[in-house]
This record gives structure tokens, sequence and C-alpha cells, in this order.
């Protein structure tokens, strides 16, 4: 029953991680390597003005996801532009950034557990038998409403449908209007942005460390491999098995090895279905 | 009223490049000279360095920039010449460090014969750990290399096999400070020379083939994944040389073997570098070694100072130093009117 109940709240959690990921590179085709380093950004960002600068949560919350959002905005307009269609370079000018941003946050005395923010709401409900801290069923109430908002903001929306048209036929889209660098744009600052969100919901479960910088790079891609990029069912499907093996894993054979289960989910998949369980825009020639 | 003049650079290539560029056609003692220089300026440069400085220190740091430029040259020849980016220059030096030490600790044999195993018996581990992802291409490659040091190192240390956490301690040095600086030269150049006039021979040819049309090898009849597993052998063999160079060189084996230092510091030096060249890695670590020793006192600031460097070298000038370098002395350049 735990590992069913937990199971269900780390698969949120990894939707939560993956899903701005998945959105900038569907749409941009850039590897948003900064994940991590975005997420970390915000929680520590979120702690310097909630504690230093003594603003309120909410404000403090809303100011360090509207910074994240602008410096996807600002990366891209800046760097990525200037080697689009260059995966080489993709990865290496987004990694670079997102250590420089993680280190240089290190640098500043990013240590230990005293960075914590704080819970929505302390309380802790008992489910089955099984205690649950409101933190995690606030944390899969937040993970389902952003899927069903991208779903709905992606199917029914203009710039949604532009979004997908992107990703779908880039120069179709072109002729038919679509500003492809506007769209990469929106797309890498929308997906900073729901990096900053996940890290607003799932820190508070934790404390802020570096580390957790490359962890959640390393299950956003994992997610996003195993799914199959552009498909959403894929992607919620992936991050539900990855995130049942991951809670099954810890429970029954050892707590380091969650970061393992996601590295083997990417290296047998890839192996195996290159395309992923449901990649269905990606073309296979583009891979194998 | 001025007239605008409006100029132009105009570049000409010299005589001699002209005429070949692989072959050449030497006909004076002016044309050897001029072909020499660079090639034997980098050897002597490499060879009076650990002459020139100044202390044991520094001695030790040549070791390292060594190690960093085998990796490097490594990634270059995988990226440019194969078209597979490897990410993995953590998993090569930790399967060679690792082979070694435990060779090493657990049959006791010397360090001169865990080495040569390692290089090789190391070389063919990375070989089919890699073997079932060689048809990926691209980020999904960079990926998958990027991923396997990471997971080793936490099964290493959740499983606590091969000394845990604390690795194994008190293997055999190899304390002849200038043995050790000239036998890893040694080993730089002659895999950069040697890789050198490898791709330049029929085998490059196909190397070059798998990275720019694959199929094209596919119906020359040729096997895409044997190619590939070739150059990743040669690659890890430098690799894994390094690595278990290290491990006598410190006497100790870690998890740090398996830090990202070891995967990222090559993909700097060769773009700083140039790359494409095979030497410009070299040039790159030659100077971005010793820059991040002096940094060292920044602490972890040295990290987000070097990863800036590379953001700067990639978007403003990304043929590298050494391409640079040789447009300077290939060329005649001078203004035009136009």
């Amino acid at each position: 029953m735990e590992i069913l109940i937990y199971g269900l709240i780390n698969s949120m959690l990894l939707v939560l991680m993956a899903v701005g990921f998945a959105l900038a590179y569907s749409v941009s085709r850039v590897p948003n390597f900064m994940h991590g380093a975005l997420y970390v950004l915000t929680g520590y960002l979120a702690w310097v003005f909630l504690n230093r600068l003594g603003l309120g949560y909410v404000p403090s919350v809303l100011l360090s996801i509207a910074i994240v959002t602008l410096m996807g905005w600002i990366v891209y307009r800046v760097a990525v532009i200037r080697v689009r269609g260059m995966p080489v370079s993709e990865i290496i000018v987004t990694f670079a950034i997102s250590m420089a941003v993680l280190e240089f946050v290190r640098w500043l005395g990013l240590r230990g557990a005293t960075y914590v923010l704080p819970v929505f709401y302390t309380k802790t409900v008992i489910l089955a038998g099984v205690p649950i801290d409101f933190q995690r069923i606030a944390a899969v109430i937040v993970g389902a409403a952003i899927v069903l908002v991208l779903w709905i903001f992606t199917h029914y929306t203009k710039i949604g449908l532009g979004l997908r048209g992107i990703a779908q036929n880039e120069r179709a889209a072109l002729l038919l209007g679509i500003d492809s660098d506007r769209a990469a744009t929106l797309a890498l600052s929308l997906g900073s942005a729901l990096a900053a969100v996940a890290a607003v919901t799932i820190i508070p479960m934790g404390n802020i460390n570096v580390a957790a910088g490359y962890d959640v790079l390393v299950f956003a891609i994992a997610v996003c491999v195993c799914g199959g990029l552009g498909s959403w069912t894929g992607t919620v499907l992936a991050a539900f098995i990855i995130g049942f093996a991951q809670t099954a894993v810890v429970y029954l054979v050892a707590p380091h090895l969650s970061i393992v289960v996601a590295l083997a989910a990417i290296i047998l998949i890839l192996i195996f279905r290159p395309s992923g369980l449901f990649g269905r825009q990606k073309e296979l020639e583009d891979r194998v | 009223m001025t007239e605008q003049v409006i100029r132009r650079k105009e570049r000409l290539d010299r005589g001699i490049k002209v005429r070949s560029d692989t072959v050449y056609a030497v006909s004076s003692w002016k044309e050897i000279f001029f072909l020499l220089t660079p090639r034997a300026g980098l050897i002597i440069v490499l060879l009076i360095a650990p002459l020139v400085v100044p202390s044991l220190y520094w001695q030790r740091v040549i070791c390292i920039m060594g190690v960093y430029a085998l990796l490097a040259i490594g990634f270059d020849f995988l990226a440019h010449f194969v078209g597979l980016v490897s990410l993995g220059g953590a998993l090569f030096i930790g399967v060679g460090g690792y082979l070694s030490g435990c060779l090493n600790h657990y049959v006791g044999l010397p360090p001169v014969l865990t080495i040569c195993i390692a290089t090789v018996g190391g070389a063919l581990i990375c070989t089919l750990i890699l073997l079932p992802s060689l048809p990926l291409k691209g980020v999904y490659f960079a990926i998958i290399t990027f991923a396997f040091p990471i997971m080793i190192e936490r099964i290493i240390v959740a499983a606590n096999v091969l000394g845990g956490t604390d690795g194994i301690p008190n293997l055999d040095v190899l304390s002849n400070i200038w043995l050790n600086q000239y036998v890893i030269l040694a080993v730089v150049l002659l895999s950069l020379f040697g890789l050198r006039r490898l791709v330049n021979e029929d085998v490059g040819v196909v190397f070059r083939g798998v990275k720019d049309n694959d199929q094209a090898i596919r119906a020359s009849g040729l096997s895409v994944t044997y190619y590939k597993a070739i150059a990743v052998f040669l690659a890890a063999m430098m690799g894994c040389f390094g690595g278990a160079y290290l491990t006598h060189l410190y006497g100790w084996v870690g998890t740090s073997l398996f830090s990202l230092d070891f995967s990222v510091f090559p993909l700097v030096a060769t773009v700083v570098g140039g790359p494409g060249t095979l030497a410009g890695p070299l040039i790159g670590c030659m100077i971005l070694v010793p820059i991040s020793e002096m940094l060292r006192a920044f602490g972890a600031l040295r990290i987000v100072i070097y990863s800036l460097i590379m953001v700067v070298f990639i978007l403003f000038w990304s043929e590298g130093l050494i391409n640079w370098a040789r447009r300077k002395y290939e060329q005649f350049e001078h203004w035009v009117k136009v």
C-alpha cells in the first residue's frame, strides 16, 4: 500500500520535473540542459527573498518564478538563438550555463540543510493507513493541474496550437506564418517557468541543494526519453512507470538507487525502443 | 564630399598549401621549415615543459594536463571524425582507474603491468558497455554516455563494493616524477600523431563517412557499428590509460574518478582549442589546465569561470584557437579596395 501511494506521489513529482523540459524540447528542439539549474535557482531565490529581504511568502515565490522565466527568455534570445540547429553546440551552451548557475549558487554558500522553504500547509493526512503530509497531496494536485492546463493550452488556444505546429513540422508552420524563433522563445520561457513551479512545489519537502540540480535534469531527461518526445500521454505514462519502479526499488532494495533506476530506464529504452514508448513525431532516422 | 571606400580582406593560400593539403611536394629547405615549425614547436614545448616549471606541484600539474589532453583528443576524435558526441570521459577514466587499482590491490600485480592491462582491458570493457548504444546519434548518445559514469558511481556507493565511498587506498605509487611526466607526454604525442595519421588513412575516410552519411557506408557493405566500435575502442584506450595512470600517480582509487570534471573539461578544451583538429584539444588543455590550477583559490567559482569561457568561445569564436592560428599561418591576408 505504501508503495502504491508513494509511487503515485513520486510519479506526479516526476511529471512536475519533466513537463517543462518536454515542452521546451518538443517545440524548440533545444535540449534545455539548464532545467535542473533553474529548478535550484528558483529555490535559492525564493529563500533569499523570503529570509534575507523579508518579503512575504507569496511575493517571493512569484518573484522568483518570474525571474527564472525571464532567464529562460534571455538565455534563448542571447545565447541559444546563435547556435540553433547545431545539437552539440546547443547542449554545450545550455549545459555550460547550467553549470555556471549551479556552481555560482554553490559559491554563494548554498550548502547544508539550513536552506528550506516553508510548506504550503502543515498537516498530515492518513490515507488507507499511510500517513501523507499535505505538501505531497498538494504536489499531486499541482502536477495534475499543470498537465490539464497545458493540454488545454496546446489544444485549444491559438498560441498553443502554434507551438504544436512548430513541434510537428517546422517548415510547414513557417509557411503558415508562425514565427519559429518567437515560438521557441516562448517554449523555453514556459519550460523555465514550469521548472520554477516544480521547484516551489517540491523543494518544501526537503532542502535546497546543488546536487538536486543534476538529479532533476537526469530525471527529466529519463522521463522525456522514455515517454517519447512530443507525446503527452507518453510523458505522463513514463513518469508513472519510472515513478513506481523507483519507489519499489527504494522500498525493497536500497534507498540510494532511485537515480540508478532512472538512468537504467534511459539506457534500456534507448537501446530497445529508441523512439520512446509513444514517440510519434520524432522520426526514427534522427536517432538510429 | 568624400567618397566612401569599401574594403574587404583578401585571403590567399601560401604556395605550399595550394599544391597539396596532405601529400607535401616539398621543394626547398624553406618549405620544409615552414611545415616543420608548428609540429616541432609543439613537441619541443611539451618536452621542455617539465624542465622549466618551478616546483614539484607544477610537475604534477603537467601529469594531470597529460591525462586531460588524452581525454580531449579522444573526445575530438569521436565527435568530429566519427560523429559520436561522447560525454563519457569519466567512464573511461573510471573504468581504467578501477581496473588497474583492483588488479594492484587484489591480485598484487606491479603498476607497469596493471597499467598495460587496464589500458587494453578497460578499453574492451568500455566498448562492450557502450556497444548496445552505438546505433544512437547526437544528443541521445551524449545523454547515454553522460548517464553511465553517474550510474556506476551510484552503484559502487550503494552496493558498497570496490571500497564503496572510501575507495581503495595504499596502492603502489609511481614515484619517479620525471619518468611520470615524460611517459604521459610521450603517450599524448604518440596518440595525437597516431590519430592524425589514422584519420588520413583509408579507414579515416570510412570514419568520416560514418559521421557524414552512414547510409553510404552501409551501402558500401561496411558495418557502421563495427567502425564506431573501433573508434570508441581507440578513444577508450586513451581514456583508460589516463585513468590507470592517475590511479598510480595518487596511489588511490575512489568514486571521484567518475566525477563530472573528466567529462566536461575535455569539452571545454576542445571548444577553446579548436574542434576537429586533434591538436586543438591538446593546445586547449595546455592553456586551460594551468589557468584552472591558478584559479583554484576561487573554489567553486572556478567552474563558473570556465563554463563562461566555454559559452563565450562557442558563441563568438567557434573556430577555436588553432583554426584561427592556422589560417594566419597558412594564408596571406591583406585589405583590398572593392
